[in-house]
């Protein structure tokens, strides 16, 4: 038999793993490791919402799902985006129940792109998109977000990167890893560049219950920008929730339909048992994400003040749980900078140009911890800071 | 923010956690460090804030073998004064390290604390019976903490997240 190598499927094969993988494994082999590296809550799902799973477990309901979630999340949904985010979606024909907001990312993808269709990534982002685009044999394409601009998207950056080809931007806000968000007024200008294309608009709003200033806005909530526009999200951040892997996408009639065409085949129904705890988390939890939303935000203020009095300048995040201070001073690279932190002072945080490019110069702390285990990293980072300087 | 809600948010901080500084409480609560020690002053001035004390697992303590008890308290109410009078007699026993009102089947809630069970029951006997209002008791032994004010004793979930994800 031929190597099992030349088996597998070249696109597979050539994409670079995650960036985060490479210090987790780098981690994981340390004792002892005082960690900002993490990217899902640190809160334990609220209590009534395990006690819906347990009993759903009770009760026997043990079995495959409709293909798109159980009738009564898709409604709960439903409500809650109008509630929420005052966009309307039909529980019966605009919303898919997924595996995370992970799974909701690939079906859109593999549903719209065509081979040689190109996909507008704005950089730093989170890790999946790119390899999902070139999987489904699309042309990736980063747009560069700036500091300066607070990472958000400019109608600037988006014209640039437009061409003949282009099927999809992805709008990654509130950001992981810069914790940047997009305002009203900037998804007004980012609107009126899509307005006279055929441009869909994948819109990753996991975080928008952790927006710290004013109200996430969606861009589905702006004019002329409804139809074109698939919002994912999920259970996972705002309820931590991330274990039970569950996630949805919203949209329209036509996408949402072959998307639960893909999971229908790839996937059958989203977990049975996490369905019925999100049914309890969208009727009566809106006060657990109130309590986890207050408590980020007083982290966030330790973490960023702690940051700039060490003099590695961090621009204030205005949502999702990271800060993104930059690390240039130290003369160091982003993944140099990690790797000698994590030797000599033990402390994990992640290089922040496993986010794309632009984030070289960067590094991505959590804030998803304590406040004494804050304290006790940026103490490390500064004594680390004061031996490299 | 108003000073009200300033001030709910502060004790619920400083309830949480009485060592963070004025400083990271300050930051905490996008304030100034002179506004937090200014009502941190107030607050201990005026008997909201009555003292600060670290929570405490008694049972990782070797050498201490505290005995707990509380105890059910069905008393007549005297003329004046009600059930303050009565109060007053029981709260300054040392040995009491709580006294609430209760609605309901009995009048007041006792937490006792004492060295062994022995001592517990002669103090019922010899302090708490005898006293005139007094018509029941009814002692119940604390045999394990799961919970106390807030926090978990027994079981806790541990953070199980790997370093990075
Ligand atoms: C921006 C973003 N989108 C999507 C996800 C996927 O989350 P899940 O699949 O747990 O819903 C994550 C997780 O880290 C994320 O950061």
């Amino acid at each position: 038999m031929r190597d099992i190598k030349e088996l597998i499927n070249k696109t597979v094969i050539e994409t670079p793993p995650s960036g985060i993988r490479k210090f987790f494994d780098l981690a994981a082999e340390m004792d002892d490791v005082v960690s900002l590296g993490v990217g899902e809550p640190d809160f334990v799902t609220p209590w009534h919402i395990r006690e819906v799973g347990i009993t759903s477990l009770e009760k026997g309901k043990t079995h495959y799902t409709s293909n798109a979630g159980i009738k009564e999340l898709r409604v709960e949904l439903s409500k809650y985006m109008k509630r929420r985010f005052k966009v309307e979606y039909d529980p019966l024909s605009e919303i898919i129940v997924t595996v995370g907001g992970s799974e909701a990312i690939d079906l859109f993808i593999r549903t719209v792109v065509n081979p040689g269709d190109e996909v507008l990534v704005p950089e730093p982002s989170f890790v999946c998109y790119k390899p999902i685009v070139n999987f489904a044999g699309g042309m990736a394409v980063p747009i560069e977000t700036k500091v300066e601009n607070e990472f958000r998207l400019t109608a600037e950056e988006l014209k640039q990167a437009i061409t003949p080809k282009t099927k999809v931007l992805i709008l990654p806000y509130p950001n992981n890893p810069t914790g940047g968000i997009m305002r009203r007024e900037d998804l007004e200008e980012i609107a009126e560049v899509l307005r006279g294309t055929d441009i869909l608009v994948l819109s990753d709003e996991i975080y928008a219950e952790l927006t710290y200033e004013g109200q996430h806005v969606s861009i589905a909530e702006i004019d002329g920008m409804y139809e074109r526009t698939v919002i994912v999200s999920g259970f996972s951040k705002c309820y931590a929730m991330t274990g039970w892997r569950l996630g949805y996408a919203c949209g329209n009639k036509e996408i949402i339909r072959m998307m639960t065409k893909v999971h229908q085949f790839a996937i059958m129904s989203a977990p049975t048992l996490a369905q019925h705890a999100a049914i309890e988390a969208l009727r009566n939890g809106d006060d657990d994400i109130a309590v986890m939303r207050e408590e980020y935000d007083r982290r966030r203020r330790v973490i960023v003040k702690g940051f700039n009095d060490m003099g590695l300048t961090c621009f204030e995040p205005k949502g999702a749980f990271y800060a993104f201070p930059c690390i240039k001073s130290t003369g160091l690279t982003s993944e140099e900078f990690c790797e000698q932190l994590l030797m000599s002072e033990k402390v994990a945080v992640v290089p922040g140009n496993a986010f794309g490019e632009s984030g070289e110069g960067f590094i991505r702390c959590s804030y998803a911890y304590s406040v004494e285990d804050i304290n006790r990293a940026l103490k490390a980072i500064e004594r680390f800071i004061k031996k490299v300087k | 923010m108003e000073k009200e809600i300033l001030i709910q948010e502060l004790v619920k901080i400083i309830h949480k956690n009485c060592k963070l500084s004025v400083e990271e409480i300050a930051t905490m609560l996008n304030t100034t460090t002179v506004a937090v020690a200014e009502l941190i002053d107030e607050l201990e001035k005026d008997g909201t804030i009555k003292g600060y004390g670290a929570k405490i697992n008694w049972d990782n303590v070797k050498g201490s073998n505290t005995v707990t008890a509380y105890i059910e308290l069905k008393v007549t109410p005297q003329m004046t004064n009600g059930f303050d009078r009565i109060a007053e007699r029981i709260y300054q026993f040392p040995q009491v390290t709580s006294l609430n009102l209760m609605s309901g089947s009995y009048d007041f809630g006792v937490t006792i604390e004492g060295d062994n069970l022995k001592e517990i029951s002669l103090f019922v006997s010899q302090h708490l019976a005898p006293m005139e209002s007094v018509i029941s008791t009814a002692t119940h032994f604390v045999l394990k903490r799961y919970k106390n004010d807030g926090v978990i004793y027994a079981g806790l979930p541990e953070d199980d997240r790997e370093a990075i994800s």
